[in-house]
């Protein structure tokens, strides 16, 4: 047993419980917006920590992996950004428990002017 | 002359993640990719940017990679303790809040800085307005949730990016 | 003790199948196109953590490759659902 190995699948390991506790959160949430929340941060630090330690347990994938983390940490936000803003763009409400939602008011100051 | 050197710059790089994704060692696979990497810089050649680097620039950088990837951390314990909770503790909503970034890089770092980090993400952006989507909000005011999510990234992003 | 680092994989592999099948749940569950787009991100990144995984088990460099050109598929196909959702296509 090395030990390059055991570190690495034990940070795979910390890394899917966050990717699973994320898709929890994406199936318990009450609404569209705090699903997106749960899932954009678990996924993006799950996946990073999974790849990152598939990497230090095989180190000659190691510069693969991190291109692979490089792009998952760039695009995730922007990918999830264009989700929310499509969504809100459409209509679809917030949930009952929500306290203020400027955005709505901004538009519809435009619509009356 | 600058752009020649932009091209020359993005052609190495795209020739880099070549040589790192596959580590390979024949001459004319090289060469084949270094010609096709001069290829796409040409095609992109208006839209390649270069920010003029200093060195307090590239320490803030670096600290700032830090500074994100625990508030990244800090993020997913917080989600974690939220979804595990019986009845899921939240009081959401969107806020309006004004950034004072210029560069268009600049914004898309701290639109992707603020989705990463805990309970916010980014719904709309508009001029220099963002609008955040907040699952615990504490200030409903424009000021307020200005202070409390963008300031400490506009701290770093400001001296980056000029 | 020998085994002991392939056996933590396979637990990780479990607990990541755990979350795509919670994932599909959503995506069949969703009431609106929105929701169901949002599950469906959400799903194909942990496929790609899941892909990787299976590529360390196996021990084949290739499945690297596949990884890479999903999440590049991925992320575009979700920007083209969020265009459409917008009416932009």
């Amino acid at each position: 047993m090395s030990w390059n190995s055991l570190l690495g699948s034990i940070i795979t390991l910390l890394g899917s419980i966050f990717l699973f506790l994320g898709a929890l959160g994406v199936y318990r949430m009450p609404d569209l917006y705090n699903r997106m929340q749960a899932g954009t941060k678990s996924t993006t630090l799950g996946t990073m920590l999974t790849l990152l330690g598939i990497g230090i347990c095989h180190y000659e994938w190691l510069g693969q992996v991190l291109i692979l983390i490089i792009f998952i940490a760039l695009t995730n936000p922007i990918s999830s950004h264009a989700l929310a803003r499509a969504a809100h763009f459409k209509g679809i409400p917030l949930t009952a428990k929500s306290v203020t939602d400027k955005l709505k008011e901004e538009e519809s100051k435009a619509e009356v002017l | 002359m600058n752009k020649i050197v932009k091209i020359v710059f993005s052609t190495i790089v795209l020739t880099l993640f070549y040589f790192i994704w596959t580590r390979t060692t024949s001459v004319n696979n090289i060469l084949v990719i270094a010609g096709l990497g001069l290829f796409v810089s040409i095609i992109y050649r208006n839209y390649l940017r270069s920010p003029i680097l200093s060195p307090k620039k590239i320490a803030y950088a670096i600290f700032y990679v830090f500074y994100l990837f625990i508030e990244i951390i800090k993020a997913n314990i917080d989600v974690a303790l939220r979804v595990i909770k019986p009845v899921i503790p939240i009081n959401p909503g969107i806020v309006k809040v004004k950034t004072k970034l210029k560069s268009p890089m600049g914004r898309l770092l701290l639109t992707s800085s603020i989705t990463l980090t805990p309970g916010t993400l980014t719904v709309d952006i508009d001029g220099d307005t963002l609008y955040i989507h907040w699952i615990d909000v504490k200030d409903k005011e424009e000021s307020g949730a200005t202070e409390k999510i963008v300031s400490n990234f506009e701290k770093y992003l400001e001296v980056i990016f000029g | 003790m020998d085994k002991l680092p392939e056996i933590i994989l396979h637990i990780s592999t479990y607990f990541v199948s755990a979350g795509i099948i919670l994932a599909t749940l959503r995506l069949i569950k969703g009431p609106t196109m929105a929701d169901r787009a949002v599950a469906l991100d959400t799903f194909t990144v942990i496929s790609i953590s899941l892909i990787v995984l299976i590529a360390c088990i196996a021990g084949r460099v290739i499945f690297l490759d596949v990884g890479m050109v999903y999440a590049i598929l991925s992320f575009i196909g979700v920007v083209a659902v969020a265009r459409y959702i917008e009416g932009g296509l």
